[in-house]
């Protein structure tokens, strides 16, 4: 199972993930991300790489989560 | 002592009993008090072993705010090699907080010897002490005391003070082990909390003052000692400071499982408390009808609260809880370390939210945004602090539900106006200020 | 191919390179944090920069590849890259040559972006805006056909376009960082539409 995981300090606002990503990212009212916690689907994963290779602060990864966690 | 509490008499059938306060305070009076500190004769990986099973089975939890388990962060620590540091986080950025200060003053010798137990078990190769810049009378007392163990040499492994800025999230433990190491005081964004903080190539093991006072209270009782009070699931005692409309404010020693009312009683509250913060700034607020809770982590976050820091302050009857609160929030948003979108612009908005509603001025939208930014701003910075936050603005919201429906109505309670009872510490470097 | 042939790909892949370089410039300079307002897909920018700047670089390349294969003047190849070594034009080559290694240098540490601290790949990052009006001090300065009327109009539009993205960057981080403080303070009324902002934290800017 993958994790979308979000480096706060990191994180400039740019919003790419967000765009690449909208069914699971969502930005709040200052343009910060906010991820929800559920599990990715695995056709959204493609574009979970692609958020987190395209973000310019570097601020995403993926986590792999051992499922029954 | 100005700037520390007063310690509130202990009951004199304690004095046999596991306890911190009321020990000397002087390097000669202590030892011949305690006895010195068992530290190893020599690098000994067989003590090392059974110092950490000491201290799994103590039970013992960090005092400093997470109430972390100090076996698990020795073991992580020990897994990091040799070379390491120990901090003694003697930060204390709770403004409702004096346990630390106090503990420095009165028994320093306590804490630096847990770090000297803590430095034995993990092979570390120095000890630095974080006091505040500006809190001169910890950092004399501090400083009398290192002398006084150099010159007798009770310090095996060096022991240094240093003074990090006096900033709410400066004493988060990785922003301390970031300032040692690199001068900036920024917490860090850790989602592995089982790897250890690193100082320069080594490990750094960082805990709060008055754990590092059990440490050694412990290494000398053993463990059952210390299990002997408090709760099975939370034991030993811890220190809380108690302040707000009481006649006696000042610190207590009390067991962990005390009820909440009774720790309050132990300073005089003037009347019957409106209700009690808990935890400190970051902490919750606690509703009449959960007086009785005792004070543990389990048994506090079944009502909504945190054990957090050992803090209670008593409002009184005619304060405004919201406002009160309101302030507190403001004062969190101008202690961000500013690196977090959520915390940068949430909390700012959140305060702000607070404080239209606690004056009366709110507007229709107002408890649905609260709603949707506290939501959304918790868990979201790199440290707990806007965690704090959000949790003591809920508190206040469900505490004081009667008053936030008079307030958002425009009827707000007569005494909104009122001076705080609650203290800031003025911070020029703060964007926001109460 | 002849000298002559190969003299014209130089010329041409160099003004080609010119007119894409700029378009890079321009469509870095206006990345911002957020263009949310007009509903425009930052990270498809990002994408159309990068790959915009690769086929600059491959236009660089023949550029640099004709000039020296051209036997008609002597260019070698360590005067592309080591400057004021060449022979032919020692000044405006080695104002191009460098021109060509600052451009080398933004281009490896973006390939390598991944293994290097992010403040170090934005330092290197900012040698782009040293490199471009280099470049066409280099264009200009080689004089081959920098007398045509419409070379010089090609020039002064590529010169426009970098200063006019860089006045609308200027103007809205202007506007960004004043949205920034107050949204950092108390009085902050919430906007009515959530198209406006993303302020930027203290401390933090971005190349």
């Amino acid at each position: 199972m993958i994790r979308i995981l979000v480096d706060p300090v990191a994180c400039d606002a740019y919003g790419y993930c967000a765009e690449l990503l909208p069914e699971a990212i969502t930005v709040d009212e200052w343009g910060y991300p906010i991820v929800d916690g559920k599990p990715l689907p695995p056709e959204l994963v493609s574009a979970a790489r692609r958020a987190a290779r395209d973000c310019p602060r570097r601020a995403i990864t993926l986590r792999e989560r051992k499922s029954g966690h | 002592m100005p700037d520390a509490g007063e310690v509130l008499a202990t009951a004199t059938t304690e004095t046999d009993r596991y306890r911190l306060l009321g020990h000397p305070t002087d390097l000669g009076a202590h030892i011949a008090a305690l006895g010195p500190a068992p530290l190893p004769t020599g690098a000994n990986r067989g003590w090392r072993d059974a110092f950490l099973a000491l201290m799994e089975a103590s039970g013992l939890g960090g005092r400093g705010g997470a109430g972390f388990p100090a076996a698990i962060k020795l073991a992580a620590a020990q897994g990091g090699g040799p070379g390491g540091t120990i901090v003694v986080n003697a930060m204390e950025g709770e403004p409702a907080s004096d346990k630390d200060k106090l503990l420095l003053i009165r028994s320093p010798h306590l804490v630096l010897d847990g770090a000297q137990l803590l430095a034995a078990a993990t092979r570390a190769r120095r000890i630095i002490v974080c006091v505040p810049e500006g809190r001169h009378h910890v950092a004399n007392a501090v400083r009398r005391a290192l002398d006084e163990r150099m010159a007798a040499r009770c310090a095996p492994v060096p022991e240094v003070m240093v003074h990090p800025p006096d900033r709410f999230t400066a004493g988060e433990e990785s922003a301390l082990a970031g300032w040692v190491d690199s001068g900036r005081s920024l917490p860090s964004f850790r989602p592995d909390k089982g790897v250890a903080l690193r100082i320069g190539r080594h490990a750094a093991l960082v805990h709060n003052a008055e754990t590092l006072a059990h440490v050694a209270m412990i290494a000398r009782t053993g463990p059952a000692a210390f299990r002997n009070r408090g709760l099975a699931e939370d034991p030993g005692t811890s220190l809380v400071t108690v302040s707000g409309a009481v006649e006696h404010p000042g610190v207590v020693e009390i067991e962990r499982g005390t009820p909440l009312i009774d720790i309050a009683r132990r300073a005089l509250p003037a009347g019957e408390p409106q209700a009690l913060l808990i935890g400190g700034y970051g902490g919750a607020w606690v509703a009449p009808r959960h007086f009785a809770t005792p004070y543990a982590s389990l048994s506090l976050r079944a009502i909504g609260a945190t054990a957090g820091v050992g803090i209670v302050v008593v409002l009184g009857s005619t304060a405004c809880g919201l406002m009160e609160s309101a302030r507190i929030v403001t004062y969190l948003a101008g202690q961000s370390a500013g690196q977090c979108g959520p915390c940068v612009y949430g909390l700012p908005a959140i305060a702000g939210d607070l404080t239209r509603l606690a004056r009366g001025e709110a507007d229709a939208g107002l408890l649905g945004r609260l709603d949707r930014r506290l939501r959304e701003v918790d868990g979201r910075g790199a440290c707990r602090h806007p965690d704090g936050a959000v949790q003591l603005a809920r508190s206040a919201l469900q505490v004081f539900a009667d008053d936030v429906a008079a307030h958002a109505a425009g009827a707000p309670c007569p005494y909104w106006n009122r001076a705080s009872q609650f203290r800031f510490p003025v911070d020029a470097a703060a964007k926001v200020r109460p | 191919m002849s000298s002559t042939s190969l003299w014209y790909a130089t010329r041409a892949s160099g003004l080609v390179a010119m007119v894409l370089l700029t378009l890079t410039m321009v469509l870095g300079i206006t990345t911002t944090t957020r263009a949310r307002a007009r509903r425009w897909p930052g990270f498809a920018q990002q994408e159309l920069h990068r790959r915009i700047s690769m086929i600059a670089v491959v236009f660089l390349g023949i550029h640099v590849l004709t000039s020296v294969l051209d036997s008609y003047v002597h260019i070698g190849w360590a005067a592309t890259v080591i400057p004021f070594t060449s022979s032919y034009g020692r000044l405006w080559v080695g104002v191009g040559a460098i021109s060509l290694d600052l451009m080398l240098a933004v281009f490896v540490s973006s390939l390598l972006r991944a293994r290097m601290r992010p403040g170090t790949w934005r330092a290197i990052h900012w040698l782009a805006y040293l490199s471009w009006p280099v470049a066409l001090a280099h264009a200009f300065g080689m004089g081959t056909d920098a007398g045509k009327s419409w070379v010089i109009a090609l020039g002064a539009a590529c010169v426009l376009a970098v200063a006019a993205a860089l006045a609308w960057r200027l103007r809205e981080g202007a506007r960004q960082a004043s949205i920034r403080t107050a949204h950092a303070s108390l009085d902050a009324v919430p906007p009515k539409h959530l198209a406006l902002t993303a302020p930027r934290k203290n401390g933090s800017s971005h190349a």
